[in-house]
C-alpha cells in the first residue's frame, strides 16, 4: 500500500544566455530560477495494483519514483509506502521494493550475470535454500539458462533487460518499480517483458508502478493510468477514460492530443 | 580556415561556462606554486652554489608554469575524441566536409586557450605583488617579452601536436588508458613539469634541452626569466620553429595513415 | 566485511577480463611515480641533502606516504572516483540496497591497476630501508608500519571529504587537489623543512605531519619521545570528521536529489 499526500519539491536552476558575452557575465553572476518538479502530488496505489505512471519528460515522473524509493527526501507532505516513510526507515523499506531503471544497469559489465546475481544475494542476505528457489523460478520463466553464464557485456539489449528485471527480484520484493523497461527493445523481447510483467502482478500479487513512454506498454498492461505535467497530477483513473473519448484514434494519438489539452 | 575558426569558436565559450571549475582551478594552482617555491628554497638554502639558475628566475618559472597551465598541461586529452576512436564512431567525424586533424587540433587547442585565459591573468597579478622570494619578477627586458610571446605560441602548438600522436596512437593499442598514462609521463617529465629541465644532471640537460619537448614550455619560460638569452634564446626558438614543422607535418601524415587502415578494415 | 571481500573478488574478476590492457595500465602507474622518483634522485644528485635529511631518509619519508596514497586510492576508489560513482547512478542504486551506503560506495570501486604505485613504493623502501643508517630495531619496524597504516587512513578520510564535496558540487571539485595530490606531494619530503606554519597546519587541520614528520623523526632517533611513534593513530582519528562530513553531504543529496 502506498500513499502519497501533497508531496512537493522544488529545485534550483541556473539560467544563461547564449554567445560569448553572457558566458563571461555568467563568470561573475548568476540568476537562479525556481521550478517545482512535484506540485502537491497525492495519490494511493493498493496492494497488487499495477499502474501505469506517464506524463512528457521532466513533468516529475523520476523525481516521484525516487522519493517513494527513500533516494528524495520531498520539501512537504506524506509518504508512507507499506507503513513506512521511505528517506527515515530507508534500510528496512529498500527490502519491500525493487527497482528497475531501464537506461541505467545494475550488472557487472565484465562479469556473467550469475555472479552478478550471486553478489546481490548478498548484498540482501537473502538465504541460500530460498536464493536457489528464487533463481530457478526466474530461470525458467524469463528464460535466462543460457545467459547466467554471460558476461553483461555480450547480451543483447532485450536479453540484458530480462536479467535487470531478475535481478531486481531475488530478494522477493512486494513492490516493483519499473523505470521505462522496454525502451529499445525489439518486438519480441518487448512482448516477453510486458508477459512476464504481467504475470508477475496477476499470480504473484506484486504491485507494479511502470513509468513509460510507450503508450503500448501501458495499454497492454495496467488498468490505471496517472498522468504528471510539470509536477501535477492531471489525471488518475482507469485506461478506458482516455480510450473511449478518442474514438478509433490511436494511443499514440491521444497521449499527444492529452499533453496538449493540458498544455504541458 | 573558416570553420576551424568556428570550431576554436564554440570549444572557447564552452570552456568559459565552468566558473566554479576556474575558481577552484586557481586556488589549487596558488597552493601548488607557494609548495614548489618552499620545495626549491630548501634545496637553495642547503647547497646555493649547485643551484642551476638565480631564485628569482625558478619563482618566475613557476608563476608562469601554474598560470599557463592550461595551455601545457601533459594530461589533458578530449574525452570525446577517445572515445569516439576506441568505439569506431570516428567514421562518423569522417563524413564532415573537414580535414580531421586540423579539426581536432582547433578543438584541442581552443579547450587549452579557454582554460588558460581564464585562470592566467588573475595568477599573473596576483603573484606579481606578491612579498619577497614568493614574487613573480616581470620579463627580463621588453626583448625577453616579444622573444616570450612568439615562443609560447610555437610551445602550445608543439604541445597540441604532440598530443595529436597520442590520439592518433590510440587507433592501434588495446589499452588506450596505460598507453596514454605512459605518454603523459614521457612528456611530462622530459618536458620540465616534475622538474624544471636545467635541475636535470647537466650532461642529461644538454641533450634534452634539444628534443622537442622541451620546445613546449621549458623553452618559453627560461626565455622570460632570463635563464635563457641572447642568442641561446633565438636559437632556441628556431629551434622550436623546426620541431612545429616537423611535429605537425608528421602528426597529420601519421593520423592520415591511422584513419586509412580504418577504412580498409571497415573500423 | 565478507560482503566487502566479494566485491573485491568481482573487482578482480572484471580487471582480469582485459589482462593486456591491465598489464599496461600497472606498467603506466608505476611508471608515474617512477618520473617523480627520478626528479627526487636528479635534485639530490644535484643538491645531495634537503635541509638535514639525507636521500635514504627523504625516501623512506617519500615511501610511507606513497604507499599510504596508493594503498588508499587502490580500495578507496569509489570516494576517489564518486563523481563518476554519482553520474552513472550507481550512487541511486546503492540508495535503494538495505546496507549502509558507505559501505556499498566502498565496494563500488577497487582499482588494482595501482598496484603499479604500490609496487614503486615497496622498491624504494627495499632500497631505502638497509641503505640508509638506521638502526632497525622492532619499534623502528613498528613505527614504519605505523606510518603507513596510518597514512593510509588519512588518504581515505581525504577522500572521503572528496566525496563529500561532490554532494554540493562536481564543477569546484578540483581544488580538493591541493589536500589529497598536495598532501601526496608535500609528503615527498619531511614536513618540517617547508617551515613552521606548514607543519602547523599538517598537524592540526590535516594530520598528515603526524603520520610522517613526527614517527619519522623517531625513526631516525632525532627524538626519543616514543609516543611521536604513535601519532599516526591521528590519521585514524581523522576519519571521525570526515564521517560526519559524508553524512551532511548524503543529507543533501536526498534533499536535492541532483
Amino acid at each position: 500500500m502506498i500513499r502519497l499526500v501533497d508531496i512537493c519539491k522544488s529545485y534550483r536552476v541556473s539560467r544563461r544566455g547564449a554567445g560569448l558575452g553572457s558566458a563571461v557575465k555568467s563568470l561573475f553572476g548568476r540568476r537562479y530560477d525556481l521550478v517545482r518538479a512535484l506540485d502537491c502530488v497525492s495519490f494511493e496505489v493498493g496492494d497488487g495494483e499495477m499502474i501505469g505512471y506517464i506524463g512528457p519528460n521532466g513533468a516529475g515522473k523520476s523525481s516521484t519514483v525516487k522519493v517513494m524509493s527513500g533516494i528524495l527526501t520531498p520539501d512537504s507532505g506524506e509518504c508512507i509506502v507499506n507503513g513506512r516513510v521511505p528517506w527515515k526507515e530507508r534500510a528496512a523499506h529498500v527490502r519491500d521494493i525493487g527497482v528497475v531503471f531501464g537506461q541505467r544497469s545494475q550488472l557487472w559489465w565484465d562479469v556473467p550475470v550469475g555472479d552478478s546475481f550471486d553478489l546481490i544475494r548478498d548484498i540482501y542476505s537473502v538465504k541460500r535454500a530460498d536464493y536457489r528457489q528464487i533463481l530457478d523460478r526466474l530461470i525458467s520463466r524469463l528464460d535466462l539458462g543460457e545467459l547466467m553464464r554471460t558476461p553483461a557485456r555480450q547480451l543483447s539489449l532485450g536479453q540484458r533487460m530480462r536479467c535487470e528485471i531478475a535481478a531486481s527480484l531475488l530478494h522477493r520484493p512486494k513492490i516493483l518499480f519499473l523505470d521505462e523497461p522496454t525502451i529499445g527493445l525489439d518486438a519480441p523481447s518487448k512482448l516477453a517483458v510486458r508477459e512476464f510483467i504481467r504475470s508477475l502482478n496477476r499470480l504473484e500479487g506484486v504491485t507494479v508502478i511502470l513509468t513509460t513512454h510507450d503508450m503500448q506498454d501501458i495499454e497492454a498492461l495496467t488498468d490505471r493510468v496517472i498522468l504528471i505535467g510539470k509536477g501535477r497530477i492531471l489525471l488518475d483513473g482507469p485506461i478506458e477514460r482516455l480510450t473511449a473519448a478518442g474514438g478509433d484514434k490511436k494511443i499514440d494519438e491521444l497521449v499527444a492530443d492529452m499533453y496538449r489539452a493540458f498544455e504541458i | 580556415m573558416k570553420k576551424y575558426l568556428a570550431f576554436f569558436r564554440i570549444r572557447f565559450i564552452n570552456g568559459l561556462q565552468y566558473r566554479a571549475a576556474a575558481y577552484a582551478g586557481m586556488a589549487t594552482q596558488f597552493a601548488w606554486g607557494f609548495m614548489e617555491i618552499l620545495v626549491y628554497t630548501v634545496f637553495h638554502d642547503t647547497a646555493p652554489a649547485a643551484f642551476p639558475m638565480e631564485m628569482g628566475q625558478l619563482t618566475s618559472y613557476i608563476w608562469l608554469r601554474q598560470a599557463l597551465l592550461g595551455l601545457f598541461m601533459s594530461w589533458y586529452y578530449d574525452r570525446e575524441l577517445l572515445d569516439m576512436i576506441t568505439s569506431g564512431n570516428v567514421a562518423y567525424e569522417m563524413c564532415r566536409p573537414a580535414d580531421i586533424y586540423t579539426m581536432w587540433f582547433a578543438k584541442n587547442l581552443a579547450t587549452r586557450c579557454s582554460r588558460a585565459a581564464l585562470r592566467c591573468v588573475p595568477i599573473f597579478l596576483v603573484a606579481g605583488f606578491l612579498p619577497g622570494r614568493f614574487r613573480l619578477y616581470p620579463p627580463a627586458g621588453a626583448g625577453a617579452l616579444a622573444m616570450f610571446c612568439v615562443s609560447v605560441t610555437a610551445g602550445v602548438l608543439i604541445t597540441v601536436g604532440l598530443s595529436m600522436f597520442v590520439y592518433a596512437t590510440a587507433f592501434y593499442t588495446v589499452s588506450p588508458l596505460g598507453m596514454r598514462i605512459v605518454a603523459v609521463n614521457i612528456i611530462e617529465f622530459m618536458s620540465g613539469g616534475i622538474i624544471p629541465l636545467p635541475f636535470f644532471p647537466d650532461g642529461v640537460f644538454r641533450v634534452m634541452r634539444l628534443l622537442p619537448f622541451a620546445a613546449t614550455e621549458s623553452t618559453p619560460f627560461l626565455i622570460y626569466s632570463g635563464a635563457l638569452r641572447g642568442g641561446d634564446a633565438g636559437a632556441a626558438v628556431a629551434l622550436q620553429f623546426m620541431w612545429l614543422v616537423l611535429i605537425t607535418a608528421g602528426g597529420k601524415l601519421y593520423l592520415d595513415s591511422s584513419l586509412r587502415r580504418l577504412v580498409i578494415q571497415g573500423g | 566485511m565478507r560482503l566487502y571481500i566479494k566485491f573485491l573478488l568481482m573487482h578482480l574478476k572484471s580487471a582480469m577480463e582485459y589482462k593486456a590492457s591491465f598489464a599496461l595500465t600497472v606498467l603506466g602507474q608505476f611508471m608515474t611515480s617512477f618520473s617523480a622518483f627520478l626528479g627526487i634522485y636528479f635534485m639530490f644528485g644535484r643538491f645531495g641533502a634537503v635541509g638535514d635529511y639525507s636521500f635514504e631518509e627523504t625516501l623512506i619519508c617519500y615511501a610511507a606516504v606513497l604507499f599510504a596514497y596508493s594503498a588508499a586510492e587502490c580500495f578507496f576508489r569509489g570516494f576517489d572516483a564518486f563523481e563518476s560513482v554519482i553520474s552513472n547512478g550507481e550512487f541511486d542504486r546503492a540508495m535503494v540496497r538495505p546496507r549502509p551506503v558507505m559501505l556499498l560506495v566502498l565496494c563500488s570501486r577497487a582499482e588494482f591497476a595501482r598496484f603499479g604505485r604500490l609496487m614503486q613504493a615497496v622498491v624504494i623502501f627495499a632500497y631505502a630501508i638497509p641503505a640508509s643508517d638506521i638502526g632497525w630495531t622492532a619499534d623502528r619496524i613498528f613505527t614504519l608500519i605505523m606510518m603507513c597504516a596510518g597514512g593510509t587512513a588519512l588518504f581515505a578520510g581525504l577522500f572521503i571529504v572528496r566525496a563529500s564535496v561532490c554532494f554540493f558540487t562536481v564543477e569546484g571539485l578540483e581544488f580538493m587537489n591541493i589536500f589529497t595530490d598536495g598532501g601526496r606531494e608535500l609528503g615527498t619530503y619531511p614536513l618540517d623543512i617547508y617551515g613552521q606554519p606548514v607543519l602547523r597546519f599538517y598537524t592540526y587541520v590535516i594530520p598528515l605531519a603526524c603520520v610522517q614528520y613526527y614517527p619519522l623523526s623517531y625513526i631516525t632517533a632525532r627524538t626519543g619521545r616514543f609516543w611521536y611513534a604513535l601519532l599516526p593513530l591521528a590519521g585514524f582519528v581523522f576519519l571521525v570528521p570526515c564521517f560526519a562530513l559524508w553524512r551532511i553531504g548524503v543529507r543533501h543529496y536526498k534533499s536535492t536529489g541532483s
